[in-house]
């Protein structure tokens, strides 16, 4: 068996998660081969053929030209399965050349067992096993879920070309906005999750951090009711952070969110569900309405 | 101009999930069912187009489902949609994301839309793959996780979502579809008159199998409830004791309190 596997590249680097692929593949028990839209200055450390599309010149991103040069690969090569992670690059790209060859596709896998593929759905509450009944597949695999391997070595470079037209035009990156707040270095952050129920509310976090030193952090779609700024987001699309100390306050426990607090220290997570996927990470899960439990606390830690 | 927004109707995800008697997906019966969450936004953006354009647009909801997804269509010609044509298909969640995207093209196809809107993702499968498979059986250009997006004589400027931050800025021509991510706007709630008006407005029934008979590429053969692996504690119990409790445990396992 042989996997195409997807790497990636981020504004000329390597992303370290395409090492995530070659774990992949390996749970499929394949030979990997590699297609990177990326530069010589930031090539894997890997000694089998690299598919190499010039970053310089095909974009870091563009869908119609990097499917264009994958389905290349795919007809030369020939493989059983095109592994992506599952990331903005990944969950764009693989449904088209799903689509061009007509073939199934499983999306965010956590685990393989004998070909088949198990996948989170209802925000990890339950799994599903997936099979695929094409002969070939499409699979993207889930941030985290798969164990680095670096082969080691140095690729042979094959380049790609292509002069197919484009229907979509990447015109480069917003810069980040002026009012950046940095979490990363925080030794303790509490954050607000929807639970929290209103932007009043938020004044139970602020309070809580104020008393504790600790920064005040918030889940999506806190930030995106405008509860609590921006900057503040913590997760796949947000910040990463590593406290010593992380209090997650009526946080479901998505995916997206744990990626960003994974290296947290000691997780304290509030939630009035006992089965709140966030218990899987937290190391103390409270079964509490944040609203009664937080005053609680605070008045605990002003007067002990 | 024609545009069209796909929405899909999904359980309230705090439900309590178990499988169902085919054991390949989750017993429906006692949940609550909304609109997805992304296609909220996806909503939200088209109707803030239409009126962009002094309302010249027609602008057509679609979802496909059981009788319930009524509801939602009804929301989302509330909010603004004109039309709305609902794809009656009782087994729709048997369907893989590749039969989902035939039956939106094989609809889509003879409407000849200028843009079609969805949401990056539903919320119970997030297979994020129905919108793109839709747009390429199309042969429409797309664009996926839009946070921003503006709209200029057939132009689209778009800001797709990466990772961390970063925002990757595309440009695309009509006819095209994007796939909207939360954040792109904000969703209004229908006024109670528009809700009154709404229900004046069309909703066209088609069965699934008058428009596509695509066989699946994937089957789910198994839906269950994931192992718990977390090592961490429980704890229950009223307010003041919880808080004493969290307290030492913080004092244990950390520098701090001390
Ligand atoms: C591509 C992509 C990127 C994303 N990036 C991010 C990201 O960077 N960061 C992020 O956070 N999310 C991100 N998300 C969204 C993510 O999938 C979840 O939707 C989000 O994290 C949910 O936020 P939440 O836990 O606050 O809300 P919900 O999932 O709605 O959970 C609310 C929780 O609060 C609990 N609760 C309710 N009321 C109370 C109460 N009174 N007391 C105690 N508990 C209560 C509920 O039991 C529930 O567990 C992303 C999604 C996608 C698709």
């Amino acid at each position: 068996m042989k996997t195409l596997l997807i790497g990636e590249s981020r504004e000329g680097r390597l992303l370290n998660a395409t090492y995530e692929l070659f774990g992949a593949s390996e749970k499929l028990k394949s030979e990997p081969i590699l297609f990177l839209a990326g530069t010589e200055a930031g090539l894997p450390s890997y000694a089998g053929t690299l598919y190499l599309a010039d970053a310089k010149k095909y974009g870091e991103y563009n869908p119609d030209l990097h499917k264009n040069m994958i389905l290349q690969v795919v007809e030369k090569e020939n493989p059983d399965y095109v592994v992506f992670l599952h990331s903005s690059y990944g969950r764009d790209l693989a449904p088209r050349i799903a689509a061009s060859l007509r073939i199934g596709q499983v999306s965010e896998v956590v685990d393989i067992v004998d070909g088949t593929f198990e996948l989170t759905c209802c925000n990890a509450r339950m799994h599903r096993s997936v099979r695929v009944s094409t002969p070939r597949a499409v699979v993207t695999i889930q941030p985290g879920a798969f164990s680095p391997i670096r082969p080691g070595g140095t690729p042979l470079i094959q380049a790609m070309q292509t002069d197919a037209l484009s229907s979509i035009e990447f015109a480069g990156y917003e810069p980040a906005g002026p009012e950046q707040i940095d979490l990363g270095k925080a030794g303790i952050i509490i954050s607000a999750g929807r639970g929290i129920g209103t932007k009043e509310n938020t004044a139970l976090i602020w309070n809580l951090a104020r008393i504790l030193g600790g920064e005040v952090g918030a889940s999506r779609p806190v930030v995106d009711a405008g509860w609590i700024e921006h900057s503040r987001q913590i997760g796949s699309t947000g910040q990463t952070v590593s406290p010593e100390l992380y209090i997650a306050c009526g946080i479901s426990g998505a995916i997206q969110h744990l990626a960003g607090i994974k290296n947290s220290g000691y997780i304290v997570a509030i939630n009035k569900d006992r089965d709140a996927p966030i218990g899987e990470i937290a190391d103390a899960l409270v079964v509490a309405d944040v609203t009664q439990f937080l005053p609680a606390l605070t008045e605990r830690v002003t007067k002990p | 101009m024609k545009l069209l927004v796909c929405i899909k109707q999904i359980p309230d995800m705090e439900s309590q999930f178990k499988p169902d008697e085919s054991g390949s997906w989750f017993e429906e019966s006692g949940l609550v069912y909304r609109m997805n969450e992304y296609d909220d936004y996806a909503v939200e953006q088209a109707v803030l187009l239409k009126e962009q354009l002094g309302g010249e647009p027609d602008l057509t909801v679609l979802s496909i489902g059981p009788d319930r997804v009524v509801e939602i269509i009804k929301k989302a010609l509330a909010i603004g949609c004109d039309r709305g044509v609902h794809i009656h298909d009782p087994a729709v969640a048997h369907k893989d994301p590749w039969q989902i995207a035939s039956l939106i093209a094989n609809f889509a196809k003879e409407q000849h839309y200028d843009l079609i809107f969805t949401g990056m993702q539903s919320q119970d499968r997030g297979s994020a793959q129905v919108g793109v498979m839709a747009a390429e059986q199309l042969g429409y250009a797309s664009a996926t996780t839009l946070v921003g997006f503006t709209y200029h004589e057939g132009l689209i400027t778009g800001l797709c979502e990466l990772e961390g931050g970063l925002k990757g800025i595309v440009k695309l021509r009509t006819p095209a579809l994007v796939t909207c991510q939360s954040g792109l706007n904000t969703p209004r709630y229908p006024a109670l008159p528009n809700i009154l008006k709404a229900k004046k407005k069309e909703i066209r029934t088609i069965p699934a199998s008058d428009l596509s008979r695509a066989a699946a590429l994937t089957a789910t053969t198994r839906i269950f409830k994931p192992e718990k692996k977390g090592s961490g504690i429980i704890l229950e119990g009223d307010t003041s004791t919880l808080a004493d409790r969290v307290i030492n445990l913080i004092r244990e396992n950390t520098t701090l309190l001390r």
